[in-house]
């Protein structure tokens, strides 16, 4: 297994893809937690409990969740719209959860609202606005995810987390694979089964998130 | 858009049961066949379930080109016609994959060359292509005999690269190919590459699956970026591109995708062990000497180490079936025990040598050699005549055989 981690950035100028340093996605039934593969059930612990730690937690769903293309989208969605609220339910008195969707990927650029839509070319764009030191996203094609995923490691100290419907993400700190709404619902219960038992990070943060 | 429902266990137009492929590759009865090269990528076409195949003749490819033009008037190949040229069949191959087909194409020699500035878009717009290069010369003067230089220039596309040593691992791996390029942590596009006319137009006996079972098609809502989007990186070049930018996010968004192409290449290890059983056969890994090779150089390995036991030499062998992804674990494990790695080619510069010495620890044991090129056969007496030569053995000059 490759010594290398993958760990909340600001991590470099161009931040090296986690493959190449030797890091390898799960196979079905086990997730990554910073490279390192592990059981899917501790994984949706970590998840929760990172969560529940964050000043600014934030549900990124992707255009594969937000446009009704399929049934399973729709039922996706419905899910994620729950892990939210149980987000809400869950964070104490400080934190602020947030749900940014990202409809498409076309860049708005030079002009962009990050207060309404993410563009994965531009992430830490949103993520310094909001301050978001936790993020996961749900829904994004797998490699417009990765791209965002490592510029996100590159210039910020965002905590990211990646519910896959396919193989998963190696530029994630913690990732899911064969991402279902069982397991998006599995998530907001461990969410709501953690509530109180994990203190939030807010003590240690002077102005937002260091990123 | 309904949901959808496997395939598996139905029948296309012609009959053909869409079948898992691992079943398909590894539990469905064979038959042995005695074909052409050539021959047997048409029969593997015939079962890949493709939806479009592009030709352009140019020789050692062009009977397979010609036969899968069969397939496609027999109703097996959803679409078949020919290119302008070249550069315009890879173009079109592009357009064909962007829409979400599954494509297949043959080129060979001064074509692949042509075509080259397609490649590295292939694999920048993540299009599982599947191209078939049946090696030949490709510079001045004109050779249409086998030469794997242009394998040299592949490796750094972003594709993925296998070199076949028979016209049984075509046959299988043209199938394995498409389940590994087509895994949506890989869609990559796949360069398979054989020694042109070694494997292509000498006829061997290939075991065939049967023929009325097939893959189940490709499934581009599996494909890990959007379809058709000229917008979005990677493709993003109708409005706005990045290059019309001068700022970090920009180049970083660049850089980061140049970087996902490789990480992708990287994860087709996992499958590409799994489909091909290993990246890398090995034969007497504890021996001193060992021969490193891939394509029909393997095969002259291995009468070379026939020939060497029968004077008392031991020697094993390594045959490298991917170049990329590159079995650098593999071959470096493999060689550890080895005083002595001769890398034979049929190309003059050497580059399977040179990616070997790039891997391994203490590289002054790798013997870049023998290279034959143009077009010559590597009788196995030059390999064993370079392995004794190096080790002070002495050894017939072989340039006056025959005369």
């Amino acid at each position: 297994m490759s010594d290398y981690r993958v760990l909340p950035g600001p991590e470099h100028f161009l931040p090296p893809a986690a493959a190449s340093m030797g890091i390898r996605l799960p196979n079905p039934g086990e997730a990554h937690i910073n490279g390192v593969i592990v059981r899917e059930e501790d994984a949706y612990e970590e998840a929760a409990r990172q969560f529940l730690m964050a000043k600014v937690p934030t549900i990124f769903p992707g255009p594969l969740v937000l446009w009704a293309w399929n049934e399973k989208a729709a039922k996706k969605a419905t899910a994620i719209r729950h892990l939210f609220n149980t987000l809400v339910e869950c964070v104490q008195p400080g934190q602020k959860p947030m749900l940014i969707p990202m409809p498409d990927y076309r860049p708005k650029y030079p002009k962009i609202n990050p207060e309404i839509e993410i563009n994965p070319n531009h992430p830490n764009l949103t993520i310094w606005h909001n301050k978001i030191d936790c993020c996961v996203f749900i829904g994004v094609h797998c490699h417009q995810a990765n791209l965002s995923l490592k510029i996100i490691r590159g210039g910020t100290s965002c905590y990211t987390i990646a519910m896959c419907a396919q193989a998963g993400h190696e530029d994630a700190m913690l990732s899911f694979r064969d991402a279902s709404v069982e397991k998006i619902m599995r998530l907001a219960d461990t969410i709501k089964r953690l509530k109180g038992t994990v203190q939030p990070r807010l003590a240690s943060v002077k102005n937002g998130v260091s990123n | 858009m309904a949901e959808i429902k496997s395939v598996i266990g139905t029948q296309n137009k012609k009959g053909q049961t869409y079948t898992d492929a691992w079943k398909l590759l590894n539990e469905a009865p064979r038959t042995p066949s005695f074909f052409t090269g050539s021959e047997v990528i048409k029969e593997a076409i015939r079962r890949a379930s493709c939806d479009v195949m592009i030709a352009y003749p140019i020789t050692p490819q062009s009977e397979a080109a010609a036969l899968i033009g069969e397939l496609f008037a027999e109703g097996y190949v959803g679409d078949y016609f020919r290119g302008e040229s070249e550069f315009a069949v890879m173009s079109q191959c592009a357009g064909a994959a962007f829409g979400g087909a599954r494509v297949f194409t043959t080129t060979a020699g001064p074509g692949t060359m042509r075509a080259m500035e397609n490649f590295p878009m292939w694999a920048g717009a993540r299009l599982p292509i599947q191209m078939i290069v049946t090696c030949r010369g490709i510079n001045s003067p004109l050779s249409i005999q086998p030469d794997t230089l242009e394998i040299a220039y592949l490796l750094n596309t972003g594709m993925l690269v296998w070199h076949a040593e028979t016209a049984q691992d075509f046959f299988d791996w043209i199938l394995k190919g498409y389940m590994v390029s087509e895994e949506p942590d890989v869609h990559l596009p796949l360069a398979l590459c054989c020694d042109g006319f070694f494997v292509t137009h000498t006829k061997d006996v290939v075991n065939l699956t049967p023929a009325d079972m097939c893959l189940p098609p490709y499934d581009p809502y599996r494909s890990p970026v959007p379809c058709m989007d000229m917008e979005c990186p990677p493709v993003r070049m109708m409005r706005d591109p990045f290059v019309m930018k001068s700022n970090y996010i920009s180049y970083a968004t660049h850089a980061s995708w140049q970087q996902e192409i490789w990480a992708a290449v990287e994860r087709s290890r996992k499958h590409s062990i799994h489909w091909l059983n290993g990246l890398i056969d090995t034969e007497n890994t504890d021996a001193d000497i060992m021969i490193v090779s891939s394509g029909t150089a393997v095969s002259q390995g291995r009468e070379a180490i026939r020939m060497l036991e029968d004077e008392g030499v031991r020697c094993g062998l390594v045959k490298v079936k991917t170049l990329r992804p590159w079995p650098e674990e593999e071959i470096r494990e493999a060689t550890k025990n080895a005083k002595h790695i001769f890398v034979p080619e049929f190309n003059v510069t050497g580059w399977l040598a040179k990616e070997i010495r790039a891997t391994i620890p203490n590289p002054h044991r790798v013997h870049a050699g023998p290279h034959v090129c143009g077009g010559m056969t590597m009788p196995p007496e030059i390999i064993v005549s370079e392995i004794k030569t190096a080790l002070g053995m002495k050894t017939l000059s072989l340039a006056g055989r025959g005369s």
